[in-house]
């Protein structure tokens, strides 16, 4: 069998490999976008808290500094590009005693060295203007109204969506296990047998990127997962604040946030905990009573009551917790792009831009393509609109007028655009469409679901997984040897 | 776009939606029933066990079979029209203070429904894990127990092989016996509390009948799994309600059932600007069951959690009496608070009136055998009653008659409480 060749394989499809995947469509080249997961996103880029950061947080010697200033003004370029969900609502940090508000000072020195547009230093009275839900005790402290929020997830989805347009290939389920370089090229071979070739490989692994690093034989390092809880809380929750509201950091940590998400849910997190297990994203209830504590005592009227549900991320951080993108010494042609932890997602359109240049350093030629189109249609939704443009919605696609999912108004139209587009997962479905995301999570809506990518997929029932390998969702089906 | 004007609407085909909706229609007024499922019935049609109607009908029937009686009384009634696969999304006002009903319908496209009155009967949904905060890893395999009887009894799917069910609600214990009957394990029932939630036949009937044993003052601690449920922690509850890590054991299942508690569905009244009460979590209600918007009204499981089907319809034909009195435009008369006394978890309405009868349904917090219920109207005891047993999971219906309001200045405000010892 003849392997597929490609000028550049990216490995990893969390939100810096889609981000290179789509700069590198640009140009006149064979891209391969490798996943090992089900579907894109599914890793550290699909638990985390979503915010693009307005970089005052980090030292200006640094280089994830340097990429979060550069990456977070060109989200609205992006945005009209790809219609993804994404708001500058601004980013505000509480400080609530003297000590707390030195810090602030500093973050705003950092801020202004960094060059943040419009930082602030407010006082006590303006910032309960600005956030009138902020518990009164507040000292004062920071507004950066340049950060924001955004649906990580969507935005992977839509840089992937628009590089495959471009003429990037996508291969997910690829887990690499092997590779080998001669002649000019590597070659990539996946758990289940598959391989490809490629000139040169980008190693955007997220918590696994020390492993891929290894079996191309480059530098030897080690990624140390830190865990983050989140917990979810529903529609028009009593404490949904208008900005992101950051405690004052703490050394490794941003602290525990409050977060306005863009679709109207809010979330309370992340905890920071170093872990062992790549894998390991359990909850524990005594960083649920961390996690409301501390975001109580920013906002009192948050309540536990509100809870959707909860979840865990894993940062993928490295020693000396800076960025790790550089041309490799070891292995030729072979990028490294590690320890992406905060602020990455805030970073990776300009961390895109970054390995463009190292690969052009490397050797790479780069055309632009004369059709590249960096437009996305964006995905056609029912909710939100005016009953006219509903109507008009529903009598072109009939569709869009059965809805199944009730909490968040997803309609077969839109889950059936996901399915088309190739997310046949419940959990890729749940974050394409939001279906199953809302208050009853999937208690309504699963059986719906599962019947639609059956029709749509042609995958049996009982083939239909969470997310991949063996994550199936019913085990069997009823026929009369079942019945006792 | 459709504009259809009506004198109710009824949000809703279950067994709340189709007996409001009847006895508005049976005094001759124009009714629209909205439901979002190709067929009306409800959640009782994935309820294939029998038990429904013994008060409705002095029978024994299943959840399907005492849909269809009400849906041929509803197909027979020419003042009842039913959208089907049309779902209810937005409840708006008009100038004139008609309420206008916003709803998507696979056929018509828009279509907005003005009218008199709104009737809320969409019943409830299920608290699932992340309501009730389970540690641990979110795999494959964790249902709701209604969805889980949904899959198995409608769309012929079962779950899984090896079962624990955390809550020992109805639904779970429903589905415990049903699952057996496929051939899947039910390893067995936690629950939190030192009682069961569930009635006690179906203790008897679902669990005892199969030796599925029950661990009563138990949680399930962490869910392990990475792809599919792996197993469980169970750990016991001390009597001063510690969690007792030490004693801690596991279960190796590959599902979990949750049947933890209902819900009332009120995503839509709340958008339209109702007061929720925490207690129920429905709607507070007045006498005539209408919300805190004018002309919102609400029934059955919207308004809060019924044990049995027969109280739901019995609440929901009075719901409709009611609607009518409104629309005829009958005076609202002055009402009465109604407030829970000791050991009551909720009482519904939260008003009353004394110029007519009134029927109070209300939860106790306690399990006990003979208790006394008390009631008194401005701190003076109007009522007293023997209960043989009382236990959360079963209501108690409170009937007032109006005679008992008889030394009742009218004009004055008065507060009603209902206490059990």
């Amino acid at each position: 069998m003849k392997e597929d060749c490609f000028d550049v394989a990216v490995i990893g499809a969390g939100v810096s490999g889609a981000a290179i995947a789509r700069k590198l469509s640009l140009y006149r080249l064979k891209v391969t976008l490798i996943e090992k997961c089900e579907d894109v996103s599914f890793g550290v880029s699909k638990a985390n808290s979503g915010i693009i950061h307005a970089g005052f947080h980090h030292k200006p010697a640094t280089l994830k500094s340097r990429l979060e200033i550069e990456g977070n003004l060109m989200f609205e370029k992006f945005q009209q590009e790809l219609q993804f969900p994404f708001k500058r609502v601004g980013i505000l940090v509480a400080a609530f005693s003297y000590e707390e508000m030195k810090t602030v000072e500093k973050l705003y020195q950092q801020g202004i060295e960094n060059n943040v547009p419009l930082i602030e230093i407010c006082n006590r009275e303006r910032l309960l203007e600005l956030e009138p839900k902020l518990n009164s005790d507040v000292s004062g402290g920071l507004y950066a109204p340049t950060g924001g929020i955004i649906e990580p997830y969507r935005y992977v989805f839509a840089l992937v969506e628009s590089a495959m347009k471009n003429g990037v290939k996508l291969f997910t389920d690829f887990k690499v296990i092997r590779a080998g370089y001669s002649g000019g090229q590597y070659t990539i071979t996946s758990a289940k047998g598959r391989s490809l070739k490629a000139k040169y490989v980008i190693n955007a692994g997220g918590l696994y990127a020390d492993e891929i690093s290894s079996l191309f034989k480059a530098e030897k390092y080690k990624i140390f997962p830190r865990k983050g809880e989140e917990y979810l809380l529903e529609r028009n929750s009593s404490g949904f604040p208008n900005h992101v509201i950051f405690p004052v950091p703490i050394k490794n940590s941003k602290g525990t946030l409050v977060i306005p998400t863009v679709e109207g849910t809010m979330m309370i997190g992340p905890t920071a905990e170093e872990i062992k297990d790549k894998e390991d994203v359990a909850t524990t209830p005594e960083n649920l009573e961390k996690v409301f504590s501390l975001a109580m005592k920013m906002i009192p009227s948050i309540s536990k009551r509100e809870i959707i549900t909860s979840f865990a991320g894993l940062r993928p951080a490295m020693e000396g917790n800076d960025f790790y993108i550089d041309i490799s010494k070891k292995a030729s042609h072979f990028i490294q792009v590690a320890g992406i932890q905060s602020p990455g997602l805030t970073a990776s359109p300009a961390i895109a831009e970054y390995v463009k240049d190292l690969l052009k350093k490397d050797g790479l030629k780069l055309v632009e393509k004369r059709d590249y189109d960096p437009f996305l249609k964006g995905a056609m939704v029912v909710r939100g609109r005016t009953p006219e443009e509903a109507d008009k919605l529903i009598k072109k696609d009939s569709a869009y007028g059965n809805i199944v999912c009730r909490c968040e108004n997803v309609s077969e139209a839109e889950v059936t655009e996901a399915i088309e587009k190739g997310h046949t997962t419940m959990d890729g479905i749940k974050f394409y469409t939001r279906a199953g995301m809302g208050k009853c999570q999937g208690g309504f809506c699963t059986y719906k679901i599962l019947h639609l990518i059956n029709q749509k997929a042609g995958i049996s029932i009982n083939k239909i997984t969470k997310r991949g390998g063996r994550s199936t969702i019913v085990y069997d089906t009823l026929s009369d040897k079942n019945i006792k | 776009m459709l504009e259809k004007k009506v004198n109710a609407v009824v949000i809703g085909g279950g067994s709340a939606g189709m007996a409001a909706a009847l006895s508005i229609a049976e005094k001759g007024y124009q009714v629209a029933i909205i439901e979002r499922e190709d067929t009306l019935g409800g959640i009782l049609l994935q309820c294939i066990h029998n038990g429904f109607g013994l008060q409705e009908f002095k029978q024994e029937l299943t959840g399907p079979e005492y849909a269809q009686r009400f849906e041929d009384f509803v197909h027979k009634n020419r003042k009842i029209n039913i959208f089907l696969e049309t779902t209810a999304v937005d409840i708006t006002q008009n100038d004139n203070g008609t309420r206008v009903v916003n709803t998507y319908s696979k056929k018509h496209g828009v279509i907005l429904f003005s009218a008199d009155a709104v009737v809320l009967a969409m019943g409830c949904r299920e608290r699932n894990r992340g309501n009730i905060a389970i540690a641990g890893t979110r795999p494959a395999g964790i249902f709701t127990a209604g969805l889980a009887q949904r899959l198995l009894n409608i769309d012929g799917f079962i779950p899984g092989k090896k079962v624990v069910i955390i809550g020992s609600g109805d639904i779970g214990l429903i589905m415990a016996r049903r699952l057996t009957w496929v051939g899947t394990e039910v390893l067995g029932v936690v629950e939190i509390q030192p009682f069961p939630s569930g009635l006690t036949r179906n203790i008897v009937q679902c669990l005892n009948d199969f030796s599925i044993p029950l661990y009563l003052n138990h949680v399930v601690s962490r869910i392990y799994g990475k792809e599919r449920v792996t197993k469980v922690r169970i750990t016991p509850i001390t009597q001063d309600g510690k969690i007792d890590e030490k004693k801690s054991f596991q279960i190796a299942c590959d599902t979990i059932l949750l049947s933890v508690g209902l819900i009332p569905d009120m995503e839509l009244a709340k958008n339209a600007g109702v007061r929720i009460n925490h207690d129920t979590n429905g709607p507070y209600v007045n006498a005539d069951l209408m919300t805190s918007q004018e002309g919102i009204f609400a029934c059955g499981n919207a308004l809060h959690v019924h044990d049995i089907v027969d109280y739901v319809t019995e609440e929901a034909r009075r719901c409709g009496s009611y609607v009518h009195d409104y629309i005829q435009g009958g005076r609202v008369k002055k009402q009465g608070n109604v407030i829970p006394g000791a050991n009551i978890k909720y009482i519904l309405p939260n008003h009353y009136v004394t110029h007519r009868n009134n029927r109070l349904y209300c939860r106790p917090m306690i399990v006990k055998n003979n208790a006394e219920l008390f009631i008194k109207i401005n701190k003076k005891f109007v009522l007293q009653k023997k209960l043989r047993h009382i236990q959360p999971s079963e209501m108690i219906s409170i009937d007032l008659e109006k005679d008992v309001f008889k030394n009742i200045q009218k004009d004055q405000n008065h507060t009603l409480e209902v206490s059990i010892r």
